[in-house]
């Protein structure tokens, strides 16, 4: 089972961290740190696992950046290996061509995407398809969210000043729906 | 959530990409979170956009690595924002910004926040709502988060919509994921009775995605039930043979043209997990136990197979296919992938019964792997091949990679190194131990510092192991010491005194070799201390060779006195006086430099060392009694390797698999195999044959000059007394799963250490009924799983009588104590010892003293390092007569668990008693005046445990109190006097009588006198408690009205308030009589 994960850059900030198991902040911070320890000077050339504590962390570096998964022990390393490079295949197909910048701006929307991808700790769906599907899904309900929170609050603007302007009569039916 | 743009957001995180350096970033946080909070404290004004933002804001701050330590209520209070079910279309629009509320939740809480309680009625409307939207929202955040309270009230409704048909398969997997975790965290809580049909089904999945999560699912229940889901293999198998076969796999499944490795990964693993359950359950024993014991199993035929021959087959066929076809590709993904499986195949090739060819191509395709280049694919060999040689005879087969292997330990990547450590390790037997052991030591002077301790640990075990013979295994330790003497732990040398202690043919090779040791110009302080300690012993036996005069010895050793700390100077000086014996004749000039040293060391600040030194300057000046004291140390007994056990203790820490310990484990019992090896002389001998011989007591029943001798060596034989009673601790069951865990914050409330009698109000002044005092003062509660050693009552039933000792010992600690006691004074150190490795932290001593009792503890510290001991002196004044007892409550913590135990201490009403003799002329005189109740107190008491008057009289003498012969003219009575001291009363003489039936013993009358009422009637029910379990009575109020309470007392069969008057009195019959 994954511990956690961990997006990092070669500065060792954090770009997104995920925990399945309860720790404190304190902790987080802890681990956040000796993990980027341990995997920004490896090179290129080492291995993709090394020991963490009593677990292990799978790694693999893709330009600036680190992503780190904890995972137990016993655990399938190249399994989980690849399960990281699934991951970036999704994120650069739903950014078209990621780059560290968009998941740092779109940081609510990597974890959305890692949601739908892992959850508890275990693979939920492997298929890339499946998830960006999910992922288009939430865009639009999204999208219908805010248009009718934007109407709404037009409605509302227009409604305190409606005894001196009449109301657009285009909003009215959306209003009533 | 916004997808789409959320412009303060994007703003902000600009903001702190445009900070110049850490201290602007900071300012612009403190600002913004000074904005969030001002805007949350009017919350009525926030629209959802805005407390959508705010709460994303929050959680970049957080991800920062900044303390967000408000608006967790907010975010909660997210989830439960008010929903319209009425209105779709609105419903859709607060749908955001639950999510918002539940994905931030989900990372900035941990399951253990309170806040989480809030939500949990929420969360269940949105499960077993028809929302998809808010099941799936609400089954993510309970996946990632939930906790026991979720697993209460949720695990039913996540079960419902695993199964429900009506559900999509987008919901169905993350219902099997969410019960995962909630089974996991709370196996007893989630009912999964009759789970097995509905996994059956499960498994016949079209949706892959459902097929991933519950085969997840499938491998926790079938570990903790295999049985029940034994109908579930044949599915898992077919599954394998499906994807394997590429037989019906959506193209969306298959990653680099491999049907999804993920997917057959986790089937392997499922597999495994059934033989591996049924052997745990069948012996009842941890999976980590069982697979060290897989090959045992196998060889007792034990090992479970696949029984159905269709379900063999096919498995067979696959796993074949699997092991054959995968080939080395050029694409890096692809090859990761295949080989993901491939070794998860190996995996459970090796623990499935199978055919010996199909285990042979698994050796080779290792074989093959440890040789490539790619680093995860050797990495992977290693580790492999050390887990197959746990399970399965491939010993040999792997020694033929040797070569290969020993290249792999000099890597530049640890993490090979690592893996080809234990791999070397675990393949170490008498026939390869040499070259092992060689190429370890000459790796360990270029080897980087965080793996010499390994290291060094290693090549001392394998040395000792499988030692070709003794001298060699000496060699070794040397070596070791000399080239990376700072993580030679003290274990390894004393290892090396034993064995050569022990081995009359070694001792002059061993010493010959510490003295070309003693000749490098600087050596480790270790190797001083090993080196002083054999010479000091064997030096003798050097005598005639060049070099080797004691004085010659002596000088060599000494120039080396000014590098080493104090804890080597007393060893230093045991040698001298050694040296100083051994000289025959003696040399007059020799003898004047060591008692120069001597003399100069008198005054040391060194307890132990000023010790020493004078001790050693009188014997050796009293010439003859030296020889005696200071002749060679007696074999030492016979016991577990302290190494062997050290690591089975850091087993506990390391994973599962971890090569070390399954071989630690397996070797344990030939741990001193070494036996019909012949040393280098010739001569057989043998460490096994090694008698017991037993190491004379510290506390010295052999007498004082065997004392003195063994004080001399105290610091190595205590150390190794120590550590032979190390006990490995037992691994609680979730420690693992827990080990990233927080660690439980349970202590103690924040009481004073230092405890004043009134600390505790319901004891103070209020007369308490001996019952609940009983249920107070009592029995050491164990509220957790650290199991005391040896009996708690016991011991303390023991320092009652005696003056030191041990208090209570468990897998971690001993605590020991020393008492001195002075009238109403009382002295006790107490000593805890930290018996593991690591040190144990939290720790809090607190006494709860009666009232009677003013108790002082000098400051504990929190912290006891590996393996050290602390004192901590405890002042005790005594009050009053009382019967009550102090208690420690003790406590600390081990790994994650916190471990209370409360200990009552032995600072009872017998210790401030001092022992009286009285003459007839000084006895009758008081006997008389002290006429009767309350000062005189006399009962029949019956039921007693039976003992002859001499038992009784020795009870008494061990009690401080004198037994005067000859007062009483009857030969069946007996009696006692005594002092007893107490900060408010004078110096109290008591006297007692006792009066037995010789035709039934169980039968006395016991009359009690002294000049203090509360005295005589705690004296009395003492005495009751000592002489058998007498049901005692209750403590009379106080100031106690005594002759009231006597009558009272319904526990006392028979209670006769005395009259003063009455001939009935012996005491006064006696009087008149005289």
């Amino acid at each position: 089972m994954i511990r956690f994960i961990l997006l990092q850059n070669r500065q060792g900030k954090t770009r997104l961290a995920k925990y399945y198991v309860p720790l404190e902040d304190s902790e987080k911070h802890k681990v956040e740190y000796e993990v980027h320890r341990l995997v920004v000077n490896r090179d290129s050339k080492f291995t993709n696992f090394v020991e963490f504590r009593t677990h292990k962390v799978i790694y693999r570096r893709y330009a600036g950046l680190f992503f780190s998964l904890c995972v137990d022990i016993t655990d399938n390393e190249l399994a989980y290996l690849e399960c990281i490079h699934l991951f970036v295949e999704i994120l650069d197909h739903f950014f078209s061509n990621v780059c560290e910048l968009d998941l740092v701006f779109n940081f609510h929307k990597v974890y959305l995407i890692l949601d739908e991808f892992i959850l508890a700790g275990e693979l939920q769906e492997t298929s890339k398809r499946a998830i960006i599907e999910r992922m288009g899904e939430l865009e639009k309900l999204e999208l219908k969210s805010q248009a009718i929170l934007s109407v709404k609050l037009t409605c509302k603007n227009l409604d305190s000043r409606s005894q001196f302007r009449l109301p657009s009569p285009s909003l009215s039916p959306l209003v009533a729906a | 959530m916004a997808l789409s743009g959320m412009r303060g957001l994007s703003v902000f995180i600009s903001d702190i990409r445009n900070c110049q350096n850490k201290e602007q970033e900071r300012l612009r946080v403190d600002k913004e979170l000074g904005n969030v909070r001002t805007r949350f404290k009017n919350e009525k004004g926030l629209t959802p956009y805005e407390k959508k933002k705010y709460v994303w804001k929050m959680l970049y701050i957080y991800m920062l690595g900044y303390d967000v330590d408000f608006g967790h209520m907010e975010a909660v209070s997210l989830i439960s924002a008010p929903k319209y079910p009425e209105k779709q279309v609105a419903l859709q629009s607060i749908g955001t910004t639950n999510m918002v509320g539940y994905i931030v939740t989900s990372s900035l809480l941990n399951e253990n926040h309170d806040f989480l309680r809030l939500a949990i009625n929420t969360v269940r409307n949105d499960i077993i709502g028809r929302n998809e939207t808010f099941q799936c929202l609400a089954l993510t955040m309970v996946g990632n988060i939930g906790g026991r309270e979720f697993a209460e009230s949720l695990a039913p409704d996540v079960q419902k919509l695993l199964i429900s048909s009506s559900c999509r398969p987008l919901v169905r997997k993350k219902a099997a994921l969410c019960l995962l975790r909630l089974f996991r965290k709370n196996p007893d809580v989630v009912n999964v009775d009759g789970w097995s049909d509905r996994m059956a089904q499960l498994l016949d999945e079209r949706d892959l995605g459902v097929l991933t999560s519950s085969m997840s699912l499938l491998v926790a229940l079938v570990s903790n039930n295999h049985e029940a889901y034994w109908s579930c293999l044949p599915k898992c198998v077919k599954t394998l043979e499906r994807l394997a076969r590429n037989q019906d796999i959506p193209q969306e499944y298959t990653y680099y043209g491999i049907p999804s490795p993920w997917l057959q990964v986790s089937v392997c693993v499922c597999v495994c997990n059934f033989l591996l359950s049924v052997i745990s359950h069948t012996f009842r024993k941890r999976k980590n136990e069982i697979l060290r014991e897989v090959k045992t199993m196998r060889a007792l035929q034990y090992f479970p197979t696949v029984e159905d021959p269709n379900t063999r087959r096919s498995l067979f066929e696959v796993l074949q296919r699997i092991l054959m076809g995968t080939d080395v590709v050029k694409n890096v993904n692809k090859n990761n992938a295949s080989h993901a499986v491939l070794f998860e195949a190996l995996a459970l090739v090796m623990h499935l019964d199978a055919e010996n060819e199909m285990m042979s191509q698994c050796v080779a395709l290792l074989g093959k792997f440890i040789a490539v280049r790619e680093p995860n694919i050797r990495y992977l060999g290693l580790e492999n091949m050390t887990r197959m040689l746990m399970v399965t005879d491939v010993h040999d087969i792997i020694k033929r990679h040797q070569a290969q292997i020993i290249t792999s330990l000099k890597d530049p990547d640890i993490s090979i190194r690592r893996r080809a450590l234990d791999l070397l390790y675990g393949m170490c037997d008498v026939s390869n131990a040499k070259d092992i052991v060689e190429e370890l030591l000459q790796y360990l002077s270029t080897a980087d510092f965080a793996m010499r301790e390994e290291l060094s640990l290693k090549a001392a075990i394998l040395a000792e192991k499988f030692a070709p013979d003794l001298s060699w295994y000496v060699d070794v330790i040397l070596q070791l010491i000399d080239k990376a003497g700072d993580f030679v732990s003290d274990d390894i040398w004393f290892r090396v005194v034993q064995f050569v202690t022990n081995n009359e043919d070694l001792q002059p090779y061993a010493a010959a070799k510490a003295r070309e040791y003693l000749d490098k110009p600087a050596i480790h302080e270790t190797m001083v201390k090993v080196s002083a300690y054999l010479l000091g012993e064997y030096s003798h036996l050097l005598a005639r060779r060049p070099g080797c005069s004691p004085k010659e010895i002596f000088s060599a050793i000494h120039e080396k006195l000014p590098t080493v700390s104090t804890t080597t100077i007393p060893i230093l000086l045991s040698t001298y006086a050694k040296i100083l014996m051994h000289t025959q004749p003696p040399d007059p000039e020799l003898q004047k430099h060591v008692w120069a040293i001597f003399s100069k060391y008198e005054s040391c600040i060194d307890v132990e060392i000023q010790q020493r030194a004078i001790e050693y300057f009188a014997l050796s000046s009293k010439g003859a009694a030296l020889m005696d004291i200071l002749a060679e140390m007696p074999k030492f007994p016979e016991r577990q390797s302290a190494l062997i056990k050290k690591a089975e203790v850091a087993e506990v820490d390391t994973a599962e698999q971890s090569a070390i310990k399954l071989r630690a484990q397996q070797h344990m019992t030939n741990a001193l195999v070494v036996t019909d090896q012949h040393s280098s002389n010739g001569t057989p001998q043998s460490v096994g044959q090694l008698s017991l011989v037993k190491i004379p007591s510290i506390s010295g029943d052999v007498g004082s000059s065997c004392q003195e001798h063994t004080s001399a060596d105290q610091e190595l034989s205590q150390a190794n007394g120590t550590l032979a009673t190390v006990d490995p601790q037992p691994p609680s069951a979730d420690l693992l799963g827990d080990l990233l865990g927080p660690l439980a914050i349970e202590g103690l409330p924040g009481a004073a250490v230092l405890s004043e009698p009134n600390a505790v109000s319901g004891l103070e002044g209020v007369p308490i009924p001996a019952d609940d005092a009983a249920a107070i003062v009592p029995v050491e509660k164990d509220t957790n799983s650290v199991q005391p050693i040896g009996n708690i009552n016991e011991r303390f039933y023991a320092l009652c009588l005696k003056d030191s000792g041990v208090l209570y010992e468990d897998p971690n600690i001993q605590i020991g104590i020393k008492a001195e006691w002075r009238a109403q004074h009382g002295r006790l150190v107490l000593f805890l010892g930290n018996k593991n490795t690591f040190p144990l932290l939290s720790v809090q001593a607190l006494i709860l003293p009666p009232v009677h009792l003013k108790i002082e503890l000098s400051l504990v510290p929190e912290t006891i390092p590996p393996r050290a001991q602390v004192q901590c002196p405890l002042e005790v004044m005594n009050l009053h007569p009382s019967r009550d007892v102090a208690v420690l409550d003790f406590s600390y913590k081990c790994g994650t668990s916190m471990a209370n135990v409360k200990l009552r201490l032995p600072a009872v009403l017998n210790k401030f008693l001092q022992p009286i003799t009285v003459s007839a002329e000084e006895f009758f005189p008081q006997w008389r005046s002290l006429s009767g109740p309350p000062l005189k107190l006399q009962e029949v008491v019956r039921g007693v445990r039976p003992l002859s008057l001499i038992d009784m009289a020795n009870i008494f003498t061990s009690f401080q109190l004198t037994v005067c012969q000859g007062l009483d003219p009857n030969p069946n009575n007996l009696i006692a006097s005594t002092t007893f001291y107490s900060e408010t009363i004078r110096p109290m003489l008591c006297l007692i009588r006792i009066e037995t039936d010789p035709t039934d013993r169980t039968q006395l009358r016991i009359t009690v006198a002294s000049g203090d009422p509360t005295l005589t009637f705690e004296l009395m029910e003492f005495i009751k408690e000592q002489l058998a379990g007498i049901p005692t009575a209750p403590r009379p109020p106080a100031p106690p009205a005594a002759p009231g309470a006597q009558p009272t007392n319904p526990a006392a069969p028979v209670a006769q308030p005395t009259n003063p008057a009455a001939l009935t009195d012996p005491g006064d019959l006696l009087a008149g009589l005289l």
